[in-house]
């Protein structure tokens, strides 16, 4: 789907994100030797854990939860991708898998939108290339004795990101989705290799950004503000700005407010499914989110909706059938500037 | 224009004047400069921070000097700041005359910076290409007057340069005018050059003309030029620059590169100074520059000198450590620490004594979501320096006693199968700043790994962390494992997932050594302290084991089984009553009852206040509580802020408050069931629980059926109340402040209100819908003491600790159309909510469950057409099995 129709299609509907993947994973109880699969079963180091790569191991899997998803009514469904960067398949030894892991994953993901998109016309399924945002930050150091250490700089990681992107691309995702940021650098060097990449392309896909608030102080992990983060990042001309992970759905709400209010952009939310239990455990159940979620559809906070960890196609039908006959949340017209 | 630092810096039309602090660039000032030089980054910081502190909104940097490495020196500098919240808080200005400082400088910062420069001195094709990265970079950018011919320095060459570089960027690439910042060049004045006169008044012209012509763009400029000629008079200089400031904002400009510590105050500025000032700035009298050098010669010397607030350093000096950890302040602590050491016949005392009680104190705002992790690193590496002054006399200390504990090893693993370690990495920065040495495996680390490295390295403690869930199961399988190996080795659990009661209940069951959950990273610091000393480690050991112990038996609920009655035998002895029309009195309303809508004002004479101070673990009965010898003062303050949030609360809507509530005539069914009939059908059947706990002789076992007849027309009553419609605002309000306080009285006032619902509505169905009680009139303490006849049960609480009742209850009352819901735990929502049966009869009390047997398990799951395990999970406290 070309850019300009996925912004029209965001104009007249509320979207609906799919949810978790690694919880669906997780519910294959999957040992080291089904992550290994065939190809890789005399692979020199510990793979289990590795859910990215599934899309090589076990590709019928993760087509499957996609289908899941897409069957519960998402029209986004996220690529299996979080960790497919080149800094994040190091702790696996797998550096040199990550453009085939990510056109791979692309591509279930696209083959599975596909059959529902042929089936249901009038309701296309768009794919989200997911761009996890690294085991490693840009703007905090990880020795106190040496603060202005950094274990990656701006460079490699944008070459990672860029990496990536281009092997999403040939896969054929709609849209580029950098998530879960909690180092709102890591996201910039994202946006600066994607829009490199878009040159080099001579065409652009919309992009997705998505941050994380960590806890109750409301920052970023890197301690900007909600409102430093949305200023920080939108210097792109993005589809859409959000919040995920970390927090349930109540309390991001007041963060998504603040979007809300300040953002040019569309915004979108994939809260998870409450906060864990003292088993690590998500236990809000799709009817308890359904209930928060239909309040941010009746304050029209979001343009974009889904789930984050804990959340299940269960959650992801209630949600669609909340949205259903919504009108979307109008977007860009205000411009920053005539709000300060 | 929108700039950020770890926060937002919004600037508009609206907004006062910015400034840009100066001070940490190379090129004005010689102290920085040879801090960097030196390689003295902690001291070039603190000028960062004096600039934070004395106003600065965006702080400027620039490394330009020829005997520097500028690049090397810009990245440094900027990842230490990024490390420094109070400082980082604000934008930066990445500020060279060379684009490859600058491109290295963006690469450093998360927020939205400014540029400070391009231009179109090296022509337009490299201007543009700055630009366009500047834009890819994320920042806003401040364009020199200067183009191919050199700086502009007149009216006329400034507003061309301006316009054409503001064409170029906002017609040919797009560039946002907002993010545009003109700097149109500030020339030194009283030169004694006549081409001089006019350079502040064509400054100013030119900013006019900038801020009408050119839509959005801003106007900056580096005001400490126009004083160059005199240097080493500050009070003249001052002058120079407030007056400066004064009719350069006059004329529109937005920001200016200044030393906001030392900013005079217009209106503070003599009167006789500043009319010679404002001569020369304003070319107004031939002799300008004369004037003001003559003056000038009469006041040499004497400065603003800076103002920033030390009051705390007259503070005792335990105090002043407390104020410099919390703070993380570290230019005084060596000094404090010092001070200090005499009050204490040991320096470990010292430490801790006053730097952990500080460190304490750290930890318990940043548990409270009142401090942030970087700060808690900051104050950490506090610690750390006063440590290390102290470590000297530690040493002479060690070997005058043996009694002094070294610090001790701490490995530290992301467990495997799990890549995060953020987290990890946080506490091994924090506990290494407490001097411990960090063994750190890093991440996907196999248990054989963490084992053999924890021998060979002979470590003190081993931390275990992880943030994904299957990371618990793993922290279990190392636990066995170290077991197995029979390892001496207290054991650290951590990490998102990682809790206090899966700990307990999970991993400390598997090792019969020391296993702990740690909380957060502050609280690492005096966990690792005690298990890291031998001695302490002894007590700790006890401490945690009972503490868990406790924890885990509470958690599984798995009391020692009881003897009970057989369901049969517990049937036996059942509440017999009487029924006669004394006792069955028929309902002047029949049916579900039209939803009410409850005034606040009215509700707030029905609140019960006791549970209220419980909820803020203050223990007594309102009211003596609030003349209480040890609570009541604390007491006392709550009571008021409750009071004025009420007075709040009801006038201005904060709440609403609604119920539902019906009655239906009613038969005992077989033993235990109550139905529920409307129009001659069945409507509903309760089902209630039978105690099964022997009795003494004459008490009976009772069931909430046994109030309603068997052989005659009974009735029994419901009821749904809620209190906590609308709350989300207010409370995403108070959350959005940051003010803990007031969310928590918010939601503990709504419980009050829907409890004072519930009662409210009790005594109207007494006194009118069901009418047994017309003549009743009791005050609100009676009603407290449930003084009057009949009562109200709710499912969820002793009585009829069956959830599962809570459905029947929605559905026969419509809950859902008031704005109640229940979720799949059956938690009713809002959470201020209250629903129960009404049971009228004289008889009926309250009373408790207790455990019941099996049988009666699979009668009840029988009788409600569920399978076993599921009663099971619905029951499972009240279990005797």
């Amino acid at each position: 789907m070309t850019k300009e129709a996925i912004f029209k299609l965001l104009q007249e509907r509320v979207l609906v994100l799919d949810g978790a993947m690694g919880t669906m994973i997780q519910r294959h109880k999957l040992t080291e030797e089904d992550y290994r699969g065939k190809r890789f079963a005399n692979y020199p180091h510990d793979l289990k854990g590795n859910n990215d790569l599934l899309s090589l191991s076990q590709p019928e899997i993760i087509k499957d939860i996609h289908r899941e998803y897409l069957a519960a009514g998402a029209d986004i469904i996220e690529t299996n991708t979080f960790n497919s960067t080149r800094v994040s398949m190091a702790d696996y030894h797998m550096e040199d898998l990550v453009p085939e892991i990510n056109e791979a994953a692309a591509r279930l993901a696209r083959e599975a939108a596909d059959e529902f998109s042929a089936k249901e016309p009038n309701k296309p399924r768009l794919v989200a290339g997911s761009m996890g945002p690294t085991n490693k930050t840009t703007s905090l150091s990880p020795d106190v004795n040496n603060p202005g250490f950094r274990a990656i700089d701006f460079d490699s990681l944008a070459a990672d990101y860029k990496e990536q992107a281009a092997a999403l691309i040939r896969g054929g995702v709609d849209i580029l989705m950098v998530e879960t940021v909690f180092d709102t650098l890591n996201a910039k060097a994202a946006l600066f290799a994607i829009q490199e990449l878009f040159d080099e392309l001579g065409r652009e896909y919309p992009i997705m950004v998505s941050g994380t608030i960590t806890d109750a102080s409301g920052r970023t992990l890197s301690g900007q503000t909600t409102e430093a983060f949305l200023t920080s990042l939108s210097h792109v001309p993005l589809l859409s700005i959000g919040l995920n992970c970390a927090l349930g759905a109540d309390q991001l709400r007041p963060y998504l407010s603040i979007l809300n209010r300040k953002a040019p952009f569309a915004t979108s939310a994939h809260p998870n499914a409450g906060l864990p239990n003292a088993f690590g455990e998500y236990d809000q159940g799709p009817e308890e989110m359904g209930l928060l979620i239909k309040e941010y559809l009746d304050q029209n906070l979001v343009n974009i909706i889904g789930g984050c960890c804990g959340t299940t196609p269960e959650h992801i039908k209630v949600i669609a059938d909340l949205v259903i006959g919504r009108k979307a949340r109008e977007f860009g017209v205000k411009s920053m500037e005539s709000q300060a | 224009m929108f700039l950020s630092g770890l926060e937002p810096l919004n600037i508009s039309a609206a907004s006062n004047f910015v400034n840009v602090g100066e001070r940490t660039n190379v090129t004005g000032s010689r102290k920085f400069l040879r801090l960097i030089q030196e390689d003295k980054y902690d001291e070039a910081l603190e000028i960062a921070r004096d600039q934070v502190e004395g106003g600065a909104q965006i702080l400027d940097v620039n490394m330009d000097e020829g005997m520097l490495d500028g690049k090397a020196a810009m990245v440094k500098f900027l990842n230490l700041i990024a490390s420094e919240p109070d400082i980082a808080r604000i934008p930066i200005m990445i500020d060279s005359s060379k684009w490859e400082i600058i491109e290295a400088g963006l690469k450093c910062v998360q927020g939205k910076s400014v540029v400070n420069s391009i231009s179109l001195k090296g022509g337009e094709d490299e201007f543009k290409r700055q630009a366009n990265l500047v834009r890819r970079y994320g920042a806003a950018v401040i364009v020199m007057a200067f183009d191919e011919a050199g700086q502009a320095d007149t009216y006329q060459r400034r507003i061309e340069i301006c316009e054409r570089s503001y064409r170029i960027l906002v017609d040919e690439l797009g560039f946002p005018a907002e993010d545009i910042i003109f700097d149109p060049n500030i020339f030194p004045v009283a030169t004694g050059i006549e081409e001089h006169r006019r350079n502040a008044l064509e400054f100013f012209e030119a900013t006019q003309w900038i801020k009408e012509n050119l839509s959005g763009a801003k106007v900056s400029g580096g005001v400490s030029n126009v004083s160059f000629s005199f240097r080493g008079n500050q009070l003249v200089r001052e002058a120079m620059h407030a007056a400066f400031l004064y009719h350069g904002i006059q004329h529109g400009m937005d920001m200016g590169i200044v030393n906001p510590t030392m900013l005079e105050v217009y209106e503070e500025v003599p009167k006789d100074l500043l009319e010679r000032v404002e001569d020369v700035l304003l070319d107004r009298r031939e002799d300008s520059t004369e004037r003001l050098l003559e003056f000038a010669e009469t006041v040499k010397g004497s400065a603003k000198s800076k103002v920033k607030d030390l009051s705390w350093r007259e503070t005792p000096v335990e105090k002043r450590i407390e104020h410099a950890l919390v703070k993380g302040i570290v230019d005084y602590i060596e000094a404090d620490v010092e001070e200090a050491r005499p009050n204490f016949d040991k320096v470990l005392a010292l430490i801790e004594g006053p730097l952990m009680d500080g460190m304490n104190v750290v930890g318990g705002l940043f548990g409270s979501g009142k401090m942030f992790l970087p700060q808690v690193v900051k104050s950490a590496r506090v610690m750390k320096k006063a440590v290390a002054y102290l470590e000297p006399y530690l040493e002479a200390e060690k070997a005058a006693s043996s009694e002094v504990q070294k610090k001790g090893k701490i490995l530290l693993a992301t467990v495997k199968g799990d890549v995060h370690d953020i987290g990890k990495n946080i506490v091994g920065v924090v506990l290494a700043c407490n001097n411990f040495d960090i063994v750190d495996l890093g991440v996907m680390v196999p248990l054989q790994k963490i084992i053999e490295t924890a021998k060979r390295e002979e470590v003190d403690v081993i931390g275990l962390s992880g943030l994904i869930t299957p990371s618990l199961d793993e922290m279990i399988e190392v636990a066995k494992e170290m077991e197995r190996q029979k390892l001496d080795l207290p054991l650290m659990i951590g990490g998102a997932t990682t809790s206090r009661a899966h700990t307990a209940v999970k991993i400390f069951p598997e090792y019969s050594n020391i296993v702990v959950h740690v909380n957060d990273a502050s609280r690492s610091v005096p966990i690792a302290q005690t298990l890291a000393n031998k001695k302490t480690r002894a007590d700790y050991h006890q401490q945690v084991k009972d503490e868990y112990l406790k924890l885990r038996e509470s958690y599984l609920n798995r009391a020692r089984q009881k003897e009970l009655l057989s369901l049969e035998e517990a049937r036996a002895n059942r509440l017999k009553l009487n029924f006669s029309n004394q006792e069955i009195f028929t309902p002047k309303s029949l049916g579900r009852q039209e939803p009410l809508n409850f005034d606040l004002k009215l509700l707030r004479n029905y609140i019960d206040w006791t549970p209220f101070f419980q909820t803020w673990q203050l223990h007594g009965k309102y009211p003596k509580i609030l003349k209480d010898e040890v609570v009541g003062e604390e007491a006392t303050k709550l009571f008021e802020d409750a009071q004025e949030m009420l007075n709040k609360i009801c006038s201005e809507n904060w709440l609403e408050a609604k119920g539902v509530f019906g009655i239906w005539p009613a038969m005992r069914k077989d033993l235990d069931d109550i139905e529920l009939f409307e129009e001659g059908k069945t409507k509903a059947v309760f089902q209630t629980l039978r105690q099964q706990s022997k009795k003494a002789k004459s008490a009976a076992n009772r069931a909430l059926a046994d109030y309603i007849a068997n052989d005659q027309q009974d009735y029994v009553g419901c009821f749904a109340v809620c209190a906590g419609l609308g709350i989300e605002g207010k409370l995403a309000e108070f959350e959005a402040n940051h003010d803990d306080y007031s969310a928590i009285l918010l939601k503990a006032l709504a419980d009050r209100f829907a409890e004072a619902a519930a009662e409210y509505l009790h005594e109207k169905v007494r006194c009118e819908y069901w009418g047994y009680a017309s003549d009743e009139n009791f005050e609100n303490p009676d009603l407290i003491a449930e003084k009057y006849r009949g009562i109200r049960p709710a499912p969820g609480y002793p009585a009829c600790p069956d959830h599962l009742e809570k459905t029947t209850i929605f559905k026969l009352l419509d809950a859902e159309s008031i704005g109640m819901s229940l979720t799949e735990s059956l938690a009713m929502n809002p959470a201020a909510s209250v629903s129960g049966y009404y049971f009228a009869h004289p008889e009926a009390k309250y009373f408790g469950l207790g455990k019941i047997g099996k049988d009666q398990v699979e009668d009840y799951a029988k009788r409600r057409g569920i399978n076993t395990e599921e009663a099971e999970k619905w029951l499972r406290p009240n279990l005797n099995y």
